[in-house]
């Protein structure tokens, strides 16, 4: 497994709130091609970490490098440099913080848990959207249509993957007026429509009856095959996770206590105890 | 081929068919309605405020940002494009209290239109690095600052030689011929459309239907709100020109934030985040203003001698209230939605109904 290039690398990432340590040093790395999985009962922390890993969040403490590029490193730093709770204080001497939408330029893509929609726009000009940051025109070639080569490639790059994820044919309808699980797949299609490495996926399935979660699962092994993606997905849905993911890290209190395989993590005590022990539907 | 060249652009095709026709209209207007005709005046009102509304549209409807400044941007442009055009000769006697005008040549119209419009840009540009972080109403309330500093700084003795102090300026250069206002309005609506359905237009609207994806599909949310409040302030600026040229005098206490409220409720009656619909609000609104309902403000007598009650000074503006109020109720999301013109499928509707009847 480790000698595929590592896509990210996670180190010691510390987030604290106030007096609140939400995530607790964890590190954590995805490598090439694989579906990694961040597991953890309600409140683990699965959320803050995700969002600390992509820019939403400024991490108090620690780094991430994204294909060896470092693209967030912090800190504690005023106030926190007293409160801080977590671990290696005084390791990281920057700060990194790239904006979200930089780090989408440099090929991460996320869903969210709530889906975000743009709400005005049919669903072919949500994926179309999502295609504005690779552009190379400015607002006076594209407003004087300079730059009708790019839209047009931008136009068929769109209607292909519309049609390769299944939602041709309500490409000119609301984006709002579609059902759930389309709207999701719609929101995972206009992610991969930054052309991303990585995928980032805040509980896909949330929300997901049984039948569309098997239908989401096979979709995300399918796009990952044929767009040659990397996946790093947040879910509580166990029959998902079990299924696609190659390795799984299991959080809880902010701090991880398993990381392994499936197999693996079915069979760990400390995961049973903290989260498949209590949870009596999954 | 043709076909295909046809069926891409029928509604853009059949649109422009009826900009041409209204345009006709306008220059018959000119060359034969009687010079006394309120026609003018309001037209070329209509005009002006058709652009700022639209440009207002473009900031407030398609990029979500709520910024009430139009009026200081239209003061800048007016001020720009009034003391460019003042012909050289007549500078000292604009200029009187002031000795002489710091500037001392003249412009031709065009350019100094797009001076104004520039130089609106730049201060937008200034103002919006700090401004833009705010969100909404905060947004709203820094941007009607603004507009209201910038009122009282062109008024300081200190800018007499440049802006003529609290004292108006004219005899600048106004083209007479209405077409002239339609022209230029049309031009920049035309580009402020283009710029709406351009990648950049989708990445304004991703903007105002939810930040955090945006942001999240890689749009740059302080340089994209930067652009869209620059262009905006652009053509507001123009728009500020064209008020000049419109009344022909330029003067700092007519830029007030009830200005920018007359803008701001022509792009809520004609619907925010739709084109045509500022447009055919800012006729409705400065034709039923200025024109049709004038006649509630005069005291009118029937022919027995009576006097009609109510009617009097003033209360053309309760009658104006009222409408505008039933507008709004009726009216949710204004006249035309979020939705646009379209000729094609006007007449489309309208024979399929036809043909349905038929049979």
């Amino acid at each position: 497994m480790s000698e595929r290039p590592c896509v990210l690398h996670a180190e010691n990432i510390s987030m604290q709130f106030g007096g609140v340590l939400a995530v607790h040093d964890l590190t954590m790395d995805v490598y090439e091609h694989e579906v990694v999985a961040l597991i953890g009962p309600n409140g683990a922390g699965k959320t803050t970490a995700f969002n600390a890993i992509t820019g939403v969040y400024e991490p108090t403490n620690g780094a991430v490098w994204f294909c060896g590029e470092k693209i967030i490193e912090n800190h504690p730093q005023g106030k926190m440099k007293k409160l801080y709770a977590g671990g290696h204080n005084g390791e990281y001497r920057h700060v990194i913080a790239k904006t979200p939408d930089r780090l989408t330029k440099l090929g991460m893509a996320r869903t969210f848990q709530n889906i975000r929609l743009f709400k005005s726009m049919t669903v072919f000009d949500n994926v179309l959207t999502a295609k504005h940051l690779r552009r190379t025109s400015n607002l006076f070639t594209a407003a004087l249509r300079l730059n009708y080569k790019e839209e047009a490639r931008q136009r068929k790059e769109t209607l292909e993957l519309l049609e390769l994820v299944g939602l041709a044919d309500v490409k000119d309808e609301l984006a709002t007026s579609l059902p759930y699980g389309k709207q999701r797949k719609l929101e995972i299609a206009r992610a991969l429509a930054t052309n991303p490495k990585l995928l980032l996926l805040d509980e896909p399935a949330a929300g997901m009856n049984p039948q569309e979660t098997v239908e989401l699962s096979e979709f995300i092994v399918e796009i990952r095959k044929k767009f040659d993606l990397t996946i790093l997905l947040i879910e509580h849905h166990m029959n998902l996770v079990m299924d696609i993911s190659d390795r799984i890290y299991v959080i809880d209190f902010g701090k991880e206590i398993a990381a392994g395989t499936p197999a693996e993590i079915q069979s760990n005590q400390r995961v049973i105890d903290a989260y498949l022990g209590v949870a009596d539907d999954e | 081929m043709k076909e295909t060249f046809w069926e891409k652009n029928k509604r853009a095709i059949c649109n422009l068919a009826l900009v041409l026709v209204l345009l006709a209209a306008v220059i018959a207007i000119d060359l034969l309605a009687p010079t006394t005709s309120m026609w003018f005046s309001v037209l070329r009102k209509v005009f002006t405020f058709a652009l700022a509304a639209v440009s207002m549209n473009l900031l407030n409807g398609f990029t979500g940002l709520f910024s009430l400044g139009q009026a200081g941007f239209m003061l800048l442009g007016a001020y720009t494009y009034a003391i460019f055009t003042i012909p050289v000769e007549l500078r000292a006697s604009v200029f009187r209290n002031y000795g002489a005008s710091l500037i001392q040549f003249q412009m031709p119209i065009v350019p100094a239109l797009l001076c104004a419009g520039i130089v609106a840009a730049v201060f937008a540009f200034l103002i919006g690095l700090p401004v833009l972080r705010l969100k909404s109403d905060y947004l709203a309330i820094a941007t009607l600052g603004f507009a209201e500093i910038v009122r009282g700084l062109v008024q300081l003795q200190n800018f007499g030689p440049l802006t003529n102090g609290p004292d108006p300026i004219n005899k600048f250069t106004a083209p007479e011929h209405i077409w002239i206002y339609a022209l230029i309005a049309g031009t920049c609506i035309l580009l402020i459309i283009l710029i709406v359905n351009s990648t950049y237009g989708r990445a304004f609207k991703a903007i105002r239907d939810d930040e955090i994806a945006a942001e999240a599909m890689g749009i740059n949310l302080a340089s994209h709100k930067q652009l869209s409040f620059i262009t905006s302030s652009f053509f507001c600026g123009i728009a500020g020109a064209m008020l000049a040229m419109c009344n022909s005098s330029v003067s700092s206490v007519s830029f007030t934030t009830s200005m920018t409220y007359q803008i701001l409720l022509v792009v809520v009656i004609g619907g925010i985040g739709s084109i045509s619909g500022s447009m055919i609000a800012a006729f409705i609104y400065y034709a039923s203003s200025e024109w049709w309902l004038k006649f509630l403000d005069l005291e009118t007598y029937t022919a027995a001698g009576a006097r009609v009650p109510l009617l009097g000074p003033g209360f053309r503006m309760v009658v104006f209230s009222v409408l505008i109020m039933i507008v709004v109720l009726f009216f949710r999301t204004g006249i035309m939605g979020t939705r646009e013109i379209s000729v094609y499928d006007f007449f489309a509707k309208l024979f399929s109904k036809k043909g349905g009847a038929a049979k």
